[in-house]
């Protein structure tokens, strides 16, 4: 047999087609994976597009300039001042009266008690709290005439920030075409004016959606986080080194390690009806706490944990193990003094991975009542309080216009969180990354 | 075979040396077991300390496995069980009376591949005696880093760069950093397990003449598929195959006139 031409041998049509048929189904391929990743990449700039416009006016808020007369008289603490303390006197103190006096100043044909009730509602009924604040700071105040600028109540804003259209059927909307012209007459008048809205970072909760903040919830899921770490982490590690280094290979190990895995895949509620149960019930720990919420979610990271602290315990190379045991390092002295150390990048960035799923879950938080409406900043583990998640469920469900801005505005800040946790985790790995 | 026997510079008194002494560690009727297979079949070999003895025969032959038993590196192998009487000094190793840890201490080892930690080169040597308390102050333990760097012929390449990784030097001198380490902690025993196999020929010819040099002062054992390595470094020559120990002997008789077929087979080249 002699041989066939090589060049007849690959050029003849047949391969020339087979050849081409290779090349297709590559670019195919490619088109495939360049269609998955565009597809995920619009829908994350789309997620992002529509939490951005719907919630950046969330850090501005409406102020309306009004020039208050302190006037003891009017808010009646004049009398007070004598014999109560200055701040029974202020706490008594009616700065309703004066807020309203400097409005009817500004439009003095407002004559009626309803209309005067209408034009009042302009302002943010937290108005009194931060005229009373200015007094407490400054009791030289009293008796004179100040320019402050006070929140617009919630309508108000939503209606500055052209979240409310004035071509709307005044039946179908919640300021009346009265209340619209004052504000175009604050407005001409330049005491009508968006301001960087500080104390949605630095207050707790309200049923006035101009003046509800998410410090508190950052602080519930703050100390909420705080305990799942204290506890999931040494639990996690711990149970991890003893799986890796210590237990002996029989099938109760092998059992154990399934149902770490089948737990690692509990869907988050089960969690909380768990810790409902144990936390709330049978050891009577105090309701809505950050300390049951943390346990609870200790619960839930716990899996997490122990399969990467597991995974990068595995990557020490075993050599390194025989080099200690060699030199007659105990089988402790060779965890804590060598794999401990070189696993840690990786037990360090599963944690906060697992910190990242534990700070956005709201599910279990429910089911042990931390989604109470809670006003004040908890203090302490055992203090009522409810978790950044939470909060933004709980505005999501009240009808107020002006709480769409909110949760829109309390997601940007969760979503920064997570993007840090997990760029530390990403950073933490890169950097102590060994290779062998 | 002429030519390993003129690669051969064996004392031909090490048979006599042999006779003074008491060995320092003797292994009698060593049965290993890994599960249900039988990987050594009752082995009988000394180890003294005035002589290097080479452990030689084809791959899987259990020569590793032997060598690990020395030092009970084979209990962290949950399915490997041994079976007969290895004693240090007359102490049996496998009994309740010594530690495993201690035992460690007095067997050190160097291994196939180089495993320096990946901690600073005076961190690497200076671990064994940590552990093991034996020196108390940062003086001491400089003294004890640099004997043991300049015993392994490494203090003259490194003392300048002691603070820098020991993952960062080269293979050669990774594996005498690990020799070092071995001998910070002053044991009697050296067990070496193919300690060339990852090097070239220049880390090699540097690791023979080290372990030249350290005869006498440690008994040394050394596992080796490579013959003319043998050859050169060990006074003691003992040949495996299939688990069984065929023939042991002083390194020029094993080499140069071998008792059995089936060693004469294997130095020739007829298998391995």
């Amino acid at each position: 047999m002699t041989d066939p031409d090589p060049r007849a041998r690959w050029q003849n049509p047949a391969m020339r087609r087979r050849l081409r048929r290779r090349h297709a189904a590559e670019r195919r391929f490619r088109a495939w994976g360049m269609l998955a990743i565009g597809t995920a990449g619009f829908a994350l700039v789309m997620l992002l597009i529509s939490i951005v416009v719907n919630g950046y006016t969330a850090f501005q808020q409406t102020r309306i300039l009004l020039d208050v007369r302190l006037d003891p008289d009017v808010i009646g603490a004049a009398e007070g001042l004598e014999g109560e303390t200055f701040e029974g006197a202020l706490q008594r103190a009616d700065f309703q009266a004066a807020i309203r006096d400097s409005l009817r100043a500004l439009f003095p044909r407002v004559q009626s008690r309803a209309d005067v009730r209408s034009l009042q509602s302009l302002v943010s009924s937290g108005a009194r709290t931060w005229l009373r604040d200015d007094l407490r700071r400054d009791p030289s105040l009293l008796g004179r005439s100040v320019s402050l600028w006070l929140p617009a109540d919630d309508e108000v804003d939503m209606f500055a920030k052209g979240r409310v259209r004035r071509d709307v059927s005044e039946g179908s909307r919640r300021l009346s075409d009265e209340q619209i012209g004052w504000i175009d007459a604050l407005e001409q008048q330049g005491r009508l004016r968006r301001f960087f809205n500080s104390g949605f970072f630095t207050s707790g909760d309200s049923r006035e959606p101009e003046l509800a903040g998410i410090w508190g919830a950052m602080m519930g899921s703050f100390l909420t986080l705080v305990v799942t770490l204290a506890i999931s982490f040494p639990l996690g590690v711990a149970a991890a080194v003893y799986l890796e280094e210590f237990a002996p290979q029989n099938r109760w190990t092998d059992l154990v390690e399934v149902n770490i895995n089948n737990l690692a895949a509990v869907p988050s509620i089960v969690f909380g009806l768990l810790g409902l149960a144990v936390f709330l019930n049978f050891l009577l720990l105090p309701r809505s706490a950050p300390l049951v919420g943390g346990l609870t979610l200790a619960l839930m990271t716990l899996p997490t944990i122990i399969i990467a602290g597991r995974a990068a315990i595995k990557a020490v190379p075993p050599s390194i193990r025989e080099a200690a045991r060699g030199l007659g390092a105990s089988p402790l002295q060779v965890v804590v003094h060598h794999v401990l150390p070189l696993a840690m990048p990786g037990i360090l960035t599963g944690t906060i991975i697992g910190m990242a799923r534990a700070l956005g879950e709201t599910a279990p938080l429910l089911m042990i009542g931390m989604v109470a409406f809670i006003v004040d900043v908890p203090s302490g583990f055992t203090d009522a309080a409810t978790a950044l998640p939470v909060q933004i469920f709980l505005w999501a469900d009240s009808p107020e216009r002006g709480f769409v801005e909110k949760v829109s505005g309390a997601i940007m800040v969760l979503l920064l969180f997570l993007m840090a946790m997990n760029g530390l985790a990403i950073w933490l790995r890169q950097k102590f990354e060994m290779r062998w | 075979m002429a030519s390993l026997a003129k690669n051969l510079r064996v004392s031909q008194d090490a048979g006599d040396v042999a006779a003074r002494e008491p060995a320092k560690m003797t292994a009698k009727a060593v049965n290993v077991f890994y599960g249900d297979t039988q990987a050594l079949k009752n082995v009988d070999l000394e180890i003294r300390k005035d002589e290097v003895t080479a452990l030689i025969g084809p791959s899987g032959c259990g020569k590793s496995t032997f060598l690990r038993c020395f030092n009970r590196m084979n209990d962290a192998i949950p399915s490997c069980r041994v079976e007969g009487d290895i004693a240090l000094d007359g102490q049996q190793i496998y009994g309740a009376d010594l530690d495993v840890v201690q035992l460690r201490a007095r067997v050190g080892m160097v291994f196939q591949k180089p495993n320096p930690f990946p901690k600073s080169v005076y961190d690497n040597v200076a671990y064994g005696p940590r552990i093991h308390g034996l020196a108390a102050t940062r003086t001491e333990f400089d003294e004890i880093v640099e004997r043991s760097l300049r015993r392994a012929g490494l203090w003259e390449e490194v003392k300048d760069r002691v603070g820098e990784p020991g993952n960062a030097l080269s293979g050669g001198q990774q594996q005498r950093l690990c020799i070092a380490r071995a001998i910070a902690v002053d044991p009697e025993v050296i067990l070496m397990d193919e300690p060339c196999s990852a090097l070239d020929p220049i880390a090699t010819a540097k690791i023979e003449e080290l372990i030249y040099e350290l005869r006498g002062r440690y008994a040394i054992a050394i596992v080796t598929h490579n013959m003319q390595q043998a050859a050169r470094v060990s006074q003691r020559t003992a040949f495996f195959h299939l688990g069984e120990l065929i023939e042991e002997g002083p390194t020029a008789e094993i080499f140069t006139d071998p008792k059995k077929q089936r060693t004469s087979d294997y130095i020739t080249g007829r298998y391995g």
